[in-house]
C-alpha cells in the first residue's frame, strides 16, 4: 500500500461561530479505498462532510485532494476539484421540479457535450444500477424515501466521479436494498477505482464495506483513528467498540 | 476481482470495435483500447446491423481492452437490450469481471413497467374539460374547509379548541405592527391620489372644500379596508400558505392528525383570529393616514385652510362609516386567512407545490376580497347604512 494519499485532511476544525463541533481531524484516504466516517448522532459527521465538499469553510486546517489545498485554491480551481466529487446527500436532495431522468442528466448536460440520446442512455443505465430502471419520468415527490436516496446516488455517479461522498447510504433502506447498495459501492470501487467516503452509523454496512475509518466522538469533540472497522470491533479503542457493539461492550 | 484501472492513463489508444463471425450463427465483439465517457460515441449501429436473424449467439473478446468506465457499460447495456429483443443468447464470459458484475446489478431489478402515473395530457378540449372539472371539484373542498373552520370556532366558544395563545400573539405581531410601514406608505399615497382626483372634479363646481368629505369617507369606508386587505393578502396570505404548505411537506400536519389534535384548531384558528383582530385595526390606521395625506395636499396645494379641512372632515365622518370600514376589514382579514390556510392545507408534497400554494393563496385571497367588497357595498347601500 504505497499509493500516494488521494485525500489528505490535516488538523481540521469545524465550528459554528464560537461553538467548536469537531477539532483535530486528521486522516488520509488512498485511492480505491472505502473510507468510513462514523459516530453517533450530532457528533459532526455531516458538518465534516460539508467541509470536505466545499459547502462550509472549516475554522482551521486543510483538506487536500491529490496534494491540492481545496480551501486555499482559487475559486476556479476549487470548482474543478469539486467536479471530481460525486455527492449523495442524506435525503437524496433531488430537485423536485425535475424528473429522475432530468435530475441525473443535469450534471451530464452541464459538463459534457454529449448528444441527448447518449445522455438518455447513460441516465437509464445509472438508474438501472441503483435499481430504478423504468422510473425515468417520475418526479421525486412520487417516490418513497429509499427510492429518492438511490436516485440521489445515481445522480452522484452521473459523471463517473473519482471520489464518491455518501451521507448515510443505508439509513431508511430495507436490509436487502441496503445490501445491494453496499455491493454497488464495492463494485464501483473495484471496477472503476472510485474512492468512496461513506458517512454512516449503520453497523452492518460499516463492517461490510469499510476498509479504513475514523470515529468522531461527540464528548471529546475530536476523532479517534480506528483503521479497518472489522479490526476495530475486535481490538479497537473501548469507545469505538462500545459503538460498534451497540453498547454491549 | 479486477484491479482498479489507472484512470490517469494518457495517450492510450482510443476505443476500437471489431466484429467477427466465429461460427455461422455466432457473432463476436472484439473490444480494445480505452472505453471511456469522454470518448466519442461508440458505433452501436454497426453492431445492431450485424445482429441479423441468423445470429443466435453473441460472445465477447476483451484481451486488449484498456481502461473503461460508464461509457463501455452504457454501450454494452444497449447491445444486451438489442440482443434480448431479438432473442439472441449472450455469453458474457469474455467480459472483464467488473463489467459483468455491474451489468448484472443494472439488470437485477426488473424495469418498472406498471405506470403509476396519471395519463399524459390529452388534446386541448380534454384538458379544458379536466381543468373545469378540477375547478368545480374545488368548490366542495372550499366548503368543507369552511365547515371545519366553523366547527373549530364553535369549539373555541365552548373553550374546547386546542391551540396555544402564544401562537396567536406571534401571528398578531407578524400581521399587525410589522405590516405598519407598508400600510402607511400605501395609505398615504392612496389618500394623496384621492385628494387630487377630488380636487380636479370638484373645481368644476367650485366646491374644493369637499375634498375633505371625499377623502375621509372614501378612506374610512372603502379604500382603507380594500388596500389593507390586498396588502395583507400579498404579505400574510402568501406566508400562511407557505408555512402550512411546508408543514404539509414535512408531515407535521399528519402528525397533528395522528395525535387527535385538529390541525384546523391548532394552526388555522390562531391565524384566522389574528387577521380578524388586526386587519380592522390596520384599516382604521390606514384611514387616518389617508386623511392626513389629503389634509397635507389640500392645505399646501389647494389653498384650503387647516381649520376648514378639519371641520369639514368632522362634519362628513359619522360613526356608521367607521363601523362599515371596520366590518369590511374584519371580513377581508377572514377571507385572506381562509384563502392562505386553505391553500396551505391543500398543498402537495414538493417544493414546487409550496410555491403554487403561495401563489394560489394570494389570487384566491384577492378574489374573495373583491367579491366580499362588492356584496357588502351593495347590501350596505340597500340598508342605507
Amino acid at each position: 500500500m504505497n499509493q500516494p494519499s488521494h485525500i489528505a485532511v490535516s488538523n481540521l476544525s469545524m465550528a459554528y461561530g464560537d461553538f467548536v463541533v469537531q477539532s483535530g481531524i486528521d486522516f488520509r484516504v488512498r485511492q480505491g479505498e472505502v473510507f468510513i466516517i462514523m459516530g453517533g448522532n450530532g457528533c459532526g459527521k455531516t458538518t465534516l462532510m460539508r467541509a470536505l465538499i466545499g459547502l462550509q469553510r472549516p475554522a482551521a486546517g486543510t483538506v487536500c485532494y491529490d496534494g491540492e489545498d481545496f480551501w486555499r485554491a482559487a475559486d476556479e480551481d476549487r470548482e474543478r476539484l469539486k467536479r471530481r466529487l460525486g455527492i449523495m446527500f442524506q435525503g437524496g436532495a433531488l430537485w423536485s421540479s425535475l424528473t429522475l431522468a432530468e435530475n441525473v442528466a443535469l450534471p451530464l448536460a452541464e459538463y459534457t457535450d454529449f448528444p441527448p440520446a447518449r445522455i438518455a442512455e447513460i441516465v437509464s443505465f445509472k438508474l438501472a444500477l441503483v435499481g430504478l430502471a423504468g422510473f425515468e419520468d417520475f418526479y421525486p415527490s412520487e417516490l418513497s424515501g429509499g427510492m429518492k436516496k438511490r436516485a440521489g446516488l445515481a445522480r452522484a455517479m452521473a459523471l463517473d466521479p473519482d471520489i464518491l461522498i455518501i451521507d448515510e447510504p443505508s439509513s431508511g433502506l430495507d436490509p436487502l436494498t441496503a445490501r445491494r447498495l453496499d455491493d454497488l459501492i464495492l463494485e464501483l470501487r473495484d471496477s472503476l477505482g472510485t474512492t468512496v467516503i461513506v458517512i454512516s452509523h449503520d453497523l452492518a454496512s460499516i463492517l461490510a464495506i469499510g476498509s479504513d475509518s475514523i470515529y468522531l466522538d461527540a464528548d471529546t469533540r475530536t476523532m479517534i483513528a480506528t483503521g479497518n472497522p472489522r479490526e476495530a470491533l475486535r481490538s479497537g479503542d473501548p469507545r469505538v467498540r462500545h459503538f460498534l457493539t451497540r453498547g454491549s461492550e | 476481482m479486477t484491479n482498479a484501472p489507472d484512470r490517469a492513463a494518457e495517450g492510450e489508444a482510443g476505443q476500437q470495435l471489431e466484429l467477427r463471425r466465429p461460427a455461422e450463427d455466432g457473432l463476436e465483439i472484439v473490444l480494445s483500447g480505452c472505453w471511456r465517457l469522454d470518448q466519442p460515441l461508440p458505433a452501436r449501429e454497426a453492431v445492431e446491423r450485424e445482429l441479423t436473424a441468423v445470429v443466435r449467439r453473441l460472445t465477447f473478446e476483451t484481451a486488449a481492452l484498456g481502461t473503461w468506465d460508464s461509457g463501455l457499460l452504457t454501450f454494452l447495456a444497449g447491445v444486451l437490450k438489442a440482443c434480448a429483443a431479438r432473442g439472441i443468447a449472450v455469453d458474457q464470459g469474455g467480459l472483464p469481471e467488473g463489467v459483468r458484475h455491474l451489468l448484472g446489478m443494472a439488470s437485477a431489478v426488473p424495469e418498472q413497467k406498471v405506470s403509476l402515473r396519471a395519463a399524459a395530457a390529452g388534446a386541448l378540449p380534454a384538458r379544458v374539460g379536466a381543468a373545469t372539472l378540477e375547478l368545480l371539484r374545488g368548490a366542495p373542498a372550499m366548503l368543507r374547509f369552511l365547515g371545519e373552520i366553523t366547527l373549530s370556532f364553535l369549539r373555541l366558544l365552548g373553550a374546547r379548541a386546542r391551540f396555544r395563545m402564544s401562537d396567536m400573539w406571534l401571528e398578531v405581531e407578524q400581521v399587525g405592527p410589522r405590516a405598519l410601514p407598508i400600510v402607511s406608505v400605501i395609505s398615504f399615497l392612496v389618500g394623496l391620489i384621492l385628494a387630487y382626483l377630488g380636487a380636479d372634479q370638484l373645481r368644476l363646481v367650485g366646491a374644493q372644500i369637499f375634498i375633505a368629505d371625499l377623502v375621509a369617507i372614501g378612506m374610512v369606508r372603502e379604500v382603507g379596508a380594500l388596500m389593507t386587505g390586498i396588502i395583507i393578502a400579498g404579505r400574510t396570505g402568501a406566508a400562511f400558505a407557505a408555512q402550512l404548505g411546508t408543514m404539509q411537506v414535512n408531515e407535521e400536519i399528519d402528525a397533528f392528525r395522528t395525535l387527535g389534535i385538529s390541525p384546523v384548531d391548532f394552526l388555522v384558528l390562531p391565524r384566522m383570529l389574528a387577521l380578524m383582530l388586526m386587519v380592522p385595526l390596520l384599516t382604521l390606521y390606514s384611514g387616518f393616514v389617508g386623511m392626513f395625506a389629503g389634509l397635507l395636499v389640500s392645505v399646501t396645494i389647494f389653498d384650503i385652510s387647516l381649520f376648514e379641512y378639519y371641520n369639514e372632515t368632522l362634519r362628513a365622518l359619522e360613526l356608521k362609516h367607521f363601523w362599515v370600514g371596520l366590518s369590511k376589514g374584519t371580513v377581508y382579514g377572514a377571507m385572506v386567512a381562509f384563502a392562505g390556510c386553505l391553500r396551505g392545507m391543500q398543498c402537495g408534497r414538493s417544493a414546487e407545490a409550496v410555491g403554487e400554494a403561495a401563489t394560489s393563496a394570494v389570487v384566491t385571497g384577492i378574489l374573495l376580497i373583491t367579491i366580499a367588497a362588492s356584496v357588502m357595498t351593495i347590501v350596505y347601500y340597500q340598508l342605507d347604512i
